[in-house]
């Protein structure tokens, strides 16, 4: 909102406070100047102002005033306007009816006769061209001007044109009104109306008609000044869409004593071009809206509660209770003393903002100036805590930080089709109501549509190493409310290229896998084991690819379930390169405890290594080899690891020249594993027959699985 | 100290045994290392591998006569062998690179090109810039608190008093779960606008005092661009106590800045309006690029704004009342504040555009790594 000094000035004749300064000052007591402007010699500044939603009344230049007055402690000059004694009888040239005093609580109408259409001048023409506000006719920049000077909507009619009595009324059922933008619009029953005995002349506070508008033959005018119910006039800007300068006033609470004042503020600008006053005022007001707002009781003020919640000032005297007084009275109020420490304040009618003792205590914060309040600290009392999960989603994220996984943040929404995709039941996807575009039309049910638009970013802009978790939270429906439980998504693809010029390897199921394994031995588990998702029914995540995916289970909980991208799914979203990605479900991670490191006693004694080369059915997995070891509960097998696998018709060699050499003489359907173990005893060093039993057993042990030694 | 030449007479338990090899052990790493060239290296190696006087023959000679029984012959011979393998490897180590220091053909590796990396991933900057905050808070006492981001209108906006049809809503768009209509207005969900809602669901559950600092992702029905995102981040924070002042959430927030961006920085608070906060102030700090004295990052006006605060309005005490009649707005007082995450990010790392911290995009993130 644009705001002239020089206007400012005129109401405050004892203002010696430069511009600059002026707007600095009101600055601090939040009536922001964003931007002043130099309007050149003689014609001061122009203030930018942004006035917060809760001070209607400073949104005019008089209000402004107002402020200054009270924070440099000067007269404002008083706003008045004497008319010409009405001619002929006193008689009212128009009878006002209001039939909605719920809607409308205060209606002044004034007849003027004989006015002349034409561009204004004077102040009104030299102000708008500073204001860059655009001029219409007298009439209409009449109205304009005067919310301007102190903010109060007016409309004036063309009187010629009203049939009969005015009436304040909801619209009826199917009732039509053009407005002055040239809309033809459908009125609602609930829309407070400006009508006459046979049609609607205005949506009240909102917008002027078209068929009453001022026109350049215009004679006879007819000058509405009201108040109206905020609350009418939001719902009636918000269902026309129509928002304009009058609704942003009425709906934020205009001042109930304003419009006898702005009606003869805009009638005397009209009259400087000739015409008369035609009869007296006439104003009916509305008992109850008038005593919600200009006759509200007087509210008590305790010198106190001023000190409880203010505090200290930097001079160390705290506010002075005088002075506060006196900031009150500036800004409109009337007190009426109650001893030393206490005093009823009557509210002005401009500020219904204000209600109760701390919106007055704000008010001598607020002029006084925050920033000459102390800086002091609170006592300490109490204790603190932090949500259990802290810890462990800060472990989680670190761990995978430090294992070379950056962290991002994807939308919390995701198309339909992706949430039912990715939902880990039907039915559970949230939809909402309002939605940005209809890819974020739901909920997120999982981080994993998230992760595959990133690596799907990365990957459409050749960045093709990606190495990246969310740790967030995801939607589900229950009944009459929506869950929330906190995961973690995790998405390769590329290789890792630890230095450009040495050979990168291909990320494959294994580092996921990695990833997961590194994240959960941050949890204490008791048992663990990964496998291949069950096919068909159950949790198996269609968008898995069904040969290279897998859960992990911990203490009984599916805690995650990764794997390569299911080839439907990377060909729906044009994902040429192979991407893995997974799922951590860390609402059940986050039951099970933080491992706690524990030192066990290391052994002094020499370990001793034993390989043993063996050929198993394809069928037969490590875990069931793992378990088969396990199960022989040798406390000196220290322990044991996959080596080298072979399944296709090489196998790594590091002696050979190339790294590999041909498997040779393995049965279809079998593999060859080279499995290593390490024995180590913490009595004394293994002695060759105890190692003869050890290896004979694994042998025993792996045989049984269906393993044969190779020679 | 003994003979060099000749072996003192020992016990030979295994511990006695253990003790006087690695006391053999340690002599030849000295003698190694105090030998600084080849001349020396070749005296070493006389003194402990010479056919005859070589202080390996001595031992092994001579201990194998006094040891009492087999088993002890046995316990010699195998320490004895172990020394005598450190020893040789050790001198065949240096031989090896004395005698001609590289192959020939041998060509030297370019130490210039590029070692192998294992980079650590890289902090999210929203996430970093958060917690750098609640660090603060957590260090001057305050707890952690956390709430849904799927809240009801009575949490986000009607305890916060935020009355139905108010003005003050029209400033947070809000985007609203489908199939509420059935639903009383302050029943219907609602993704959360603020972390406030946080602050009435923590004076719900407990008395004051309270302390707390909230992290947490919040959205709006805002058009993406480059300075707008439907989702975004913040910090607030809400401390209520008897006798809590204005003076006190601007020491508290003045403290923390300075603790945040160094204690050269200034702060300056200007009177705001918020439905929740009664007084209400933004805050500006003294620009932590120019120091105040203009740059482009403050728009040449030396001051950036950062948090919005306030003094708990009474009618959000009113509201926590309802569970917890401690919070009577005549007894105590508090004070709530929030910063916006992004925000200070972006002026922190130089980011133009918030689309980029939700796009996941590798180079962006790295840079932060
Ligand atoms: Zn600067």
């Amino acid at each position: 909102m644009k705001i002239l000094s020089n206007w400012l000035r005129s109401y405050l004749p004892g203002l010696t406070a430069g511009d600059r300064e002026l707007a600095e000052a009101l600055t601090l007591r939040g009536i922001a100047a964003e931007g002043i402007f130099d309007l050149g010699p003689g014609k001061g500044f122009l203030f930018e102002m942004d006035i917060t939603t809760n001070r209607v009344d400073a949104m005019n230049h008089y209000g402004i005033a107002r402020e200054a007055a009270a924070i440099y402690g000067l007269a404002l000059a008083p706003l008045e306007a004497p008319l010409p004694a009405a001619s002929g009888a006193t008689q009212p040239a128009v009878e006002v009816r209001i039939e909605a005093p719920d809607l409308c609580g205060r209606f002044t109408a004034r007849a003027l006769s004989g006015v002349r259409i034409q561009p204004s001048g004077g102040a009104v023409r030299e102000r708008f061209a500073l204001l860059e506000q655009k001029l219409i006719s007298n009439a209409v920049d009449a109205t304009n001007y005067v919310t301007l000077a102190m903010g109060h909507p007016t409309h004036a009619f063309d009187r010629d044109k009203v049939e009969g009595a005015i009436i304040l009324r909801r619209a009826r059922k199917s009732e039509r009104l053009k407005t002055l933008d040239g809309v033809d619009r459908l009125l609602d029953p609930e829309d407070l109306v400006v009508a006459d005995e046979r049609k609607v002349l205005a949506l009240a506070g909102v917008m002027g008609g078209w068929e009453t508008m001022i026109a350049p033959e215009t004679k006879n005018v007819l000058v509405e000044a009201a108040w109206f119910d905020p609350l009418s006039i939001r719902r009636s800007s918000k269902r026309h869409g129509l928002h304009t300068d009058a609704s942003h006033r009425f709906e934020r609470g205009a001042d109930f004593n304003a419009p006898p004042l702005a009606s003869a503020l805009v009638s005397q600008l009209l009259l400087s071009s000739g015409g008369s006053v035609e009869g007296e005022l006439v104003d009916v007001i509305v008992p109850d809206a008038m005593a919600r707002t200009a006759g509200r009781a007087a509210i008590p003020l305790r010198r106190g509660e001023v000190r409880r919640i203010l505090g200290a000032t930097e001079d160390g005297r705290g506010v002075d209770w005088e002075r506060s007084q006196l900031v009150l009275e500036a800004l409109g109020c009337s007190l009426q003393v109650e001893g030393p420490d206490a005093c009823r304040v009557t509210l002005p009618s401009w500020r219904l903002d204000l209600e109760r003792e701390i919106d007055l205590i704000e008010e001598i914060a607020r002029i006084y100036g925050y920033n000459r309040f102390a800086n002091t600290l609170p006592g300490f009392s109490g204790a603190v805590v932090s949500p259990p999960e802290r810890a462990k989603e800060d472990t989680a994220r670190r761990s995978l930080l430090a294992v070379g996984w950056s962290e991002a943040i994807s939308s919390s929404f995701c198309s339909a089709a992706d949430a039912d995709m990715f939902a880990p039941q039907p039915g559970i996807t949230v939809a909402v109501a309002n939605p940005l575009s209809e890819e974020a039309g739901m909920l997120r049910p999982s981080l994993a549509p998230g992760m595959l638009a990133m690596l799907a970013y990365n990957l459409n802009r050749d960045v093709y190493d990606v190495q990246l978790f969310e740790i967030g939270t995801c939607f589900s429906a229950a009944p009459g409310r929506v869950d929330e439980r906190p995961a973690l998504s995790l998405g390769l693809a590329g290789s890792s290229a630890a230095s450009p010029h040495l050979p990168s390897r291909p990320f494959g199921f294994y580092d996921l896998k990695g990833a997961v394994e590194e994240l959960l031995e941050r949890f204490s588990i008791r048992s663990i084991y990964f496998d291949a998702l069950p096919s068909g029914a159950g949790p198996a995540p269609a968008w898995l690819h069904p040969l290279r995916s897998a859960r992990a289970v911990a203490d009984g909980e599916t805690v995650a379930c990764f794997g390569e991208l299911a080839p439907a799914q990377a060909r729906q979203r044009k994902l040429r390169q192979t991407v893995f990605v997974g799922e951590i479900y860390l609402d059940r991670l986050y039951r099970l405890p933080l491992r706690r490191p524990i030192a066990r006693e290391l052994s002094r004694f020499q370990p001793v290594r034993r390989d043993f080369s063996f050929i198993f059915p394809a069928s037969v997995r490590w875990q069931q080899i793992a378990s088969a070891l396990d199960e022989l509960s040798l406390a000196d097998l220290a322990a044991f690891a996959p080596r080298e696998i072979f399944r296709g018709e090489t196998v790594r060699d590091s002696r050979a020249k190339d790294g590999k050499r041909p498997a040779g003489g393995l049965p279809a359907d079998h593999y060859s594993i080279l499995i290593g173990t390490t024995f180590q005893s913490f009595t004394g060093t293994l002695r060759d027959e105890e190692l003869q039993r050890y290896s004979e057993a694994v042998v025993a042990a792996l045989e049984s699985l269906g393993g044969k030694q190779r020679g | 100290m003994s003979d060099p030449e000749k072996p003192a007479t020992i016990d030979f338990s295994p511990a006695s045994l253990d003790r006087l090899f690695q006391a053999h052990r340690s002599e030849f790493d000295r003698d190694l290392a105090d030998a600084h060239n080849d001349t020396g290296r070749e005296a070493v190696r006389i003194k402990w591998l010479g056919r005859k006087q070589g202080k390996l023959a001595l031992y092994s000679s001579g201990y194998m006569q006094q040891a009492p029984s087999p088993d002890a012959k046995k316990e010699v011979g195998r320490r004895f062998n172990e020394l005598k393998q450190h020893v040789e490897s050790r001198l065949e180590g240096l031989a090896s690179g004395s005698q001609s220091e590289t192959a020939a053909g041998e060509a030297a590796i370019d130490v210039t090109l590029p070692g192998m990396r294992r980079r650590p991933g890289a902090e999210h900057p929203l996430i970093k810039t958060m917690h750098e905050i609640v660090a603060v808070f957590e260090a001057m006492g305050y707890s952690i608190g956390v709430g849904p981001e799927v809240e009801t209108d009575y949490y986000n906006f009607e305890s916060l008093n935020f009355p139905p049809n108010h003005p003050a809503r029209d400033t947070q768009d809000t985007l609203l779960i489908a199939g509420q209509e059935a639903k009383p207005l302050r029943e219907r969900l609602l993704m959360r606008t603020h972390t406030s809602p946080v602050q009435m669901r923590t004076m719900e559950r407990q008395p004051p005092p309270v302390r707390i600092v909230i992290p947490g992702k919040v959205h709006r029905n805002d058009a993406a661009d480059a300075t707008h995102s439907p989702i975004f981040h913040q910090v607030e924070g809400l401390c209520v106590d008897e006798n809590i002042t204005f003076s006190d959430l601007k020491g508290t927030l003045d403290h923390a800045m300075k603790a945040l961006f160094g204690s050269a920085v200034k702060t300056r608070f200007f009177p705001s309006f918020f439905p929740f906060t009664e007084p209400s102030a933004d805050v500006q700090i003294s620009c932590i690029f120019c120091g105040g004295s203009g740059c482009r990052k403050c728009k040449q006006s030396g001051w950036i704004e950062l948090l919005g605060c306030g003094m708990v309005d009474p009618a959000v005490f009113a509201f926590a009342a309802q569970k917890q009649p401690a919070y009577d707005a005549g007894k105590i007082s508090g004070f709530a504040f929030g910063m916006g995450v992004e925000r200070l990010a972006m002026m922190k790392y130089g980011v133009s555009d918030i689309g980029q911290f939700y796009s996941g995009d590798v180079r962006f993130l790295e840079q932060f790594g």
